[in-house]
């Protein structure tokens, strides 16, 4: 696209932003994201025991849904990752977009599977409570429906990358999409959840029970942090494969310790 | 502490099939996942190896 | 550039793919009674009930409509990619946007118009009062042009692209949530009397984003598509 070029080209004469980039290139973040990866691993341990801890022994039995609840301990964090983790992707594809960063649209492309398996598992264990809470596998509530046209909207993204084998056009594509996804997802659950009440009336709310202790909330929100660290390690993982795939031909992966022995 | 024993515990007052089935999915794609990601890496990495063997045994050849 | 040569242009798109398209008058028709044919056979799955055709009628319709559109996505850009027009668009003084938004005018004038104008008739066949075919057409009046737009921006990322067709509606589809909701949910509304004006409304509201946002969107998609 000749526009970026010339975005790129207005910016590149700001030295500190060229500085900024030179950081932001494959061939240093390839080993950054290296030393990195066990630390986030280390804190996704360290806070998924404390939430696990906190949600099965600290945390009171609820008082309407008994035992069955301590679901909310994975559902609603996977919940909160899926969106996270679109916005996320969002940012890196438009900035991939806007500044032809190579990076950027290695990042997306590396988070949209682990955002996909957030969606699904809040799908998933949203099933596994609402059949014990309502009777039922699948109701359509408002944030289930919205939730599985997220993972709809992950699908796509995904689908539209592995289609095209041009790395540069599947980044570029795949940010259009993204950013369209972005701008769409309100509008996509404000409609479902008008279409919701308007249907069902008064459906039961899964995350707000009147009597919500602090320790739930604790529990969950350690649980949160813990699906963080995990996505962050995992996507740091896949976009060090992506890297080493299309950089292949760059001088600076053939030095690389791993590769050389 | 919520439970009496082990066996309540596991038990999760009636929800075991429920809870147990939440926890366990989420467990498995867990350990699935960063799997599939660092087997991609080496496989990268493989073919990466063999590319550049296939490089300089061409240029052995060639250079006198 | 003027603003009377840019609406020239814009005109002479539309003018342009009209033209072709009758040329080509299967395409349409295609379109056409795919439509008739999915609506049609929902009877015959669900049963002759008439208290049940009616409720279901106002989604049975839309979600054909939009199948419907979904399919015919696929020619609207294509033709132009495969013989290189496009290519010349892409280099021509006037802004890609302009004739985007021609091609998409274009589009929904041979796909959501003969639609809408053919619902009332299958309408008929649920049994569905006046008032509420009145509130149909209306409701297809406003919104697949909507799809047209936000269907455009999907044509144009899988360009030339492995298994396009599929990919389009993947793409697309999840995206006309919204419209679907409110579109079948104004006939809804006419027919459990609570009046379909705040449905429409939003509808209006969602096309003069589309409006705005996606021809933008799509000729951002296209030029990627013609690097």
């Amino acid at each position: 696209m000749g526009n970026n070029g010339g975005f790129e080209n207005r910016f590149g004469m700001n030295t500190r932003l060229i500085n900024w980039f030179g950081y932001a290139s494959p061939a240093t973040f390839y080993p950054l994201a290296g030393k990195m990866i066990p630390w986030f691993w280390a804190l996704a341990a360290l806070f998924g025991i404390a939430g696990l801890y906190v949600g099965f022994f600290v945390a009171p039995t609820d008082a309407q849904q008994g035992e069955g609840y301590r679901i909310i301990f994975i559902h609603v964090p996977a919940s909160w990752m899926s969106m996270f983790i679109y916005l996320v992707m969002a940012f890196w594809a438009a900035l991939g977009l806007g500044f032809n960063t190579r990076l950027s649209g290695m990042m997306a492309t590396s988070l949209a599977p682990t955002g996909a398996l957030m969606a699904f598992l809040s799908l998933w264990t949203g099933a596994l409570w609402g059949k014990p809470m309502w009777g039922a596998w699948w109701v359509w509530d408002a944030r289930l429906t919205s939730e599985l046209i997220l993972f709809f909207l992950y699908i796509g993204f995904i689908a539209l990358q592995s289609a095209i084998d041009d790395p540069r056009r599947a980044d570029k594509a795949g940010a259009v999409l993204a950013l369209v996804g972005v701008v769409n997802i309100p509008i996509i659950y404000f409609s479902v959840k008008w279409w919701n009440t308007l249907h069902q009336g008064a459906s039961v709310s899964l995350t707000r029970s009147p009597s919500m202790a602090q320790t739930m909330l604790w529990g969950m929100l350690l649980m949160a942090l813990a699906f963080w660290m995990y996505a962050i390690a995992v996507s740091l993982t896949r976009v060090r494969a992506i890297i080493l795939e299309r950089e292949r031909h760059a001088g600076w992966v053939e030095e690389l310790e791993e590769v050389a022995t | 502490m919520n439970w009496g024993s082990a066996s309540e515990f596991f038990a999760m007052g009636g929800h075991a099939l429920y809870v147990w089935g939440s926890y366990g999915a989420c467990a498995l794609l867990m350990v699935v996942e960063p799997i599939l990601a660092r087997k991609r890496r080496s496989q990268a990495l493989t073919e990466l190896k063999r590319e550049i063997r296939a490089n300089q045994d061409s240029q052995d050849e060639t250079t006198p | 550039m003027g603003e009377t040569s840019l609406f020239a242009a814009l005109g002479a798109v539309i003018r342009r793919d009209l033209l072709l398209a009758m040329r080509r008058k299967s395409d349409v028709l295609t379109t056409l009674f795919f439509f008739i044919i999915v609506v049609s056979l929902f009877p015959l799955g669900i049963g002759p009930e008439m208290a049940m055709l009616r409720q279901i009628a106002p989604g049975v319709l839309w979600v054909a409509a939009l199948l419907a559109t979904m399919l015919s996505l696929n020619r609207l850009f294509a033709a132009d990619h495969a013989d290189g027009t496009l290519e010349q668009m892409a280099l021509s003084a006037v802004p890609l946007g302009v004739l985007v938004t021609g091609k998409v005018i274009a589009h929904w004038l041979l796909s959501g118009l003969p639609l809408a104008l053919l619902a009332p008739v299958l309408g008929l066949q649920f049994d569905l009062a006046t008032g509420s075919l009145g509130v149909l057409v209306v409701s297809l009046l406003i919104g697949t042009p909507v799809l047209s737009l936000i269907g455009a921006v999907g044509a144009a990322l899988t360009l030339g692209v492995r298994g396009g067709g599929v990919l389009v509606s993947l793409l697309v589809l999840p995206l006309y949530v919204p419209v679907l909701i409110f579109g079948a949910g104004a006939v809804e509304a006419d027919l459990t009397g609570l009046g379909a004006t705040a449905h429409l409304s939003l509808l209006a509201a969602f096309l003069a984003l589309a409006a705005f946002f996606g021809p933008w969107a799509t000729t951002v998609a296209l030029r990627i598509a013609l690097e």
